[in-house]
């Protein structure tokens, strides 16, 4: 891989921003939980940020994620703001959700966010379905979904595999192998090393990537892209990486080895991204400093916007349970 | 594929495959997805034909996954279709049970976007099914926030409300009958119509008691009133048409004016409908009450498969007539 012929220069210092947000935004959102400043769960993608910022880095404006809880970097290329994140956070009117779910629950059909459901794998056959009214329509937009390792022990997932690949929809199927599913490892979750074997079982290509190297995922994502919008189908792609917090900001993961997480801290997509913009001559310790410090800046802006948003009204719990009929064509 | 005429009665049967070919034929968006629905027909021949007038991308044959294409519905809807799913039998809805429940009825509450989505469930018993093709499965769903219910009794009726679910900005289960499907016929109107979801409809007016019930069950209770009334007992028929949105003004209007209540429905006795409406009654129209009200449904059991079983599990017009003579007493 050529990095520097393949990728251009803006695009990776543009995703090497997002690392940056992504990783200084989930530190200050778990910061605010360890203040207890935050209600409910916090799951973070520390250590995986490469996976959902090279993914969402190689989509178009008009293509559409379907995304899990370990995704944050997609959400903030997709234009969800710090502030927005954090009040959704901390239940704020202001939240993309108004208050009616929580964390990474964040869904926008204008900028292209399907919400993620708790149930794992429950978004791919919606990721199908978004791919089949494309296909449909005769537009030229994919879809690109995310789920764990975990997730693909589930019916869903291999319903919606299928019927991508007996379709030939366009859809890209990530899936962040991280190791662990809640505390379960792999090897008890499913009988084989690489997960995507399971594409081979529906007819549909797959990859395998290093999902800590930002450039490695994005060209994957291109390739993968590229195939759906040309109308060949669909594509499955492992990204290997290591969850390095425990499932949640409440749980210390003891059961993870910590020689296992001491091999990963080598491997931080930040460092590599940082790494190779070097080698390129990308960036120096300057460029590094200052990206530090407008992340820093962007974050901060975002918590002051959402600790002085607004709470919604208890009786808001009634609105919205059915859409009406201007809300669409009729 | 039976066109409209003027002045020609058509089954209950015949009347969803128009409403579904007029809605194919007004809206571009209205696409249908099921198992067997293309060239076969559907296992009941409703969308005989489809297929060769319309595509195969607007009639699409899915794997059998219906929680993989109930998904697929659900995103192509978000993305602005609107897809009908068929349930060969209503009971393998439980397979698609997690989509419905936690994709499609919470997706408008938690984010804003309608899922604009018909799932058709040809219900209910009588046809020598046995326990996995004759269930009703309304009660599952009649709990769900987010969900419309609709479950006609007349072509009228059943062609009417597929219209009006298939416009409707939600997701809409259609339990339709299969017990009614060719043994019923009625004239409908030629020109466009809809039947409002929301609304009730007396199907017999009466002063005596009101037997508040839906689908199947209906023809049961008119039956019944018939009988009755050379016994100088007059029935009420409220057909409820719509489950959620549940017209309560038409119950406790009737109710007031006859002061007695019988609930009847084919769904098994404990946590039915009817159990909802007891409750609403005795909350709201206690003091018109002139005697306790009464529940005609199926014991908790499956659906037996046996003919004299099967005899004995469904509510019959002799245990309307019975119950009505005592209630009538009092």
């Amino acid at each position: 891989m050529d990095v520097s012929t393949e990728i251009k220069r803006a695009d990776l210092l543009r995703m090497y921003y997002y690392l940056r947000l992504t990783r200084t935004l989930e530190d200050r959102i778990t910061a605010l939980y360890r203040q207890g400043r935050i209600v409910g769960g916090v799951y973070t993608s520390h250590g995986m940020e490469a996976i959902s910022v090279g993914y969402a880095s190689a989509l178009e404006r008009d293509d559409i994620i379907a995304p899990f809880h370990r995704d944050m970097g997609a959400f903030l290329i997709r234009g969800i703001t710090p502030g927005e994140v954090v009040a959704q956070y901390l239940g704020k009117r202001t939240g993309p959700t108004k208050g009616k779910d929580g964390n990474v629950h964040i869904g926008d059909l204008k900028r292209g966010i399907i919400g993620f459901v708790s149930h794992l794998a429950d978004n791919l056959p919606v990721a199908t379905g978004i791919a089949l009214a494309f296909k449909i329509r005769g537009e030229s937009r994919v879809v690109i979904t995310n789920t764990g390792d975990g997730g693909t022990s589930r019916g869903d997932f291999h319903e919606a595999m299928n019927f991508a690949s007996v379709r030939a929809l366009p859809v890209v199927f990530f899936c962040n192998n991280n190791q662990y599913a809640y505390s379960t490892p792999l090897r008890l979750q499913m009988a084989i090393t690489d997960v995507a074997d399971r594409a081979k079982a529906y007819g549909m290509p797959s990859e395998i990537v290093d999902g800590n190297d930002v450039a490695a995922v994005y060209l994957a994502a291109k390739r993968a892209i590229h195939r759906a919008r040309s109308g060949a189908g669909p594509t499955f792609i492992e990204t290997k990486t290591m969850r390095m917090h425990g499932h949640s900001e409440h749980d210390s993961a003891q059961y993870v080895p910590r020689e296992l997480l001491e091999e990963w801290k080598k491997k931080d997509p930040i460092l590599q991204a940082e790494r190779m913009l070097v080698q390129l001559g990308y960036a120096d310790e300057a460029t590094v400093r200052d990206v530090g410090e407008q992340v820093a800046k962007a974050v901060e802006v975002g918590v002051e916007f959402a600790e002085h948003s607004p709470l919604p009204d208890g009786p808001e719990t009634l609105d919205g349970v059915f859409a009406t009929d201007d809300e669409v064509v009729p | 594929m039976t066109t409209a005429a003027s002045g020609q009665a058509i089954t209950y049967l015949e009347a969803i495959s128009q409403a579904l070919d007029e809605e194919m034929t007004r809206d571009p968006r209205v696409f249908l997805m099921g198992e067997d629905i293309g060239p076969y027909g559907g296992a009941f021949r409703i969308t005989e034909g489809f297929q060769k007038k319309y595509g195969e991308w607007r009639v699409l044959d899915t794997p059998l996954s219906e929680s993989g294409f109930v998904g697929a519905a659900i995103g192509a809807a978000i993305m602005g279709m609107r897809p009908v799913v068929e349930m060969q039998f209503a009971d393998f809805i439980s397979c698609a049970f997690d989509q419905i429940t936690e994709v499609a009825a919470k997706n408008h509450y938690r984010w804003g976007a309608p899922v604009p989505l018909v799932i058709r469930a040809p219900f209910g018993g009588g046809v020598h099914g046995g326990p996995f093709h004759s269930g009703c499965q309304e009660g599952w769903f009649f709990h769900s926030p987010g969900l419309k219910i609709v479950a006609p009794s007349t072509p009228y009726d059943a062609k009417g409300l597929l219209k009006a679910a298939i416009r409707d900005p939600n997701p809409v289960i259609y339990f339709e009958h299969k017990f009614l499907y060719r043994r019923i016929k009625a004239v409908v109107p030629a020109e466009d119509y809809v039947v409002p979801i929301g609304k009730a409809d007396v199907k017999r007016v009466g002063s005596g008691l009101s037997v508040i019930t839906y689908a199947a069950m209906v023809h049961l209770a008119l039956e019944a009133a018939d009988l009755l009334a050379t016994e100088g007992v007059d029935l009420e028929v409220v057909d409820l048409r719509t489950l959620i949105p549940l017209d309560k003004e038409t119950i406790f209007e009737s109710v007031r004016k006859t002061g007695k209540a019988m609930v009847v429905h084919e769904d098994n006795k404990t946590g039915g409908i009817g159990a909802e409406i007891a409750a609403l009654l005795a909350e709201e129209c206690f003091d018109c009450l002139d005697g306790p009200i009464v529940r005609i449904a199926a014991p908790d059991t499956p659906v037996p498969f046996s003919t004299p079983l099967e005899e004995f599990f469904l509510p019959n017009v002799s245990d309307i007539v019975t119950a009505a003579r005592k209630l009538a007493a009092y």
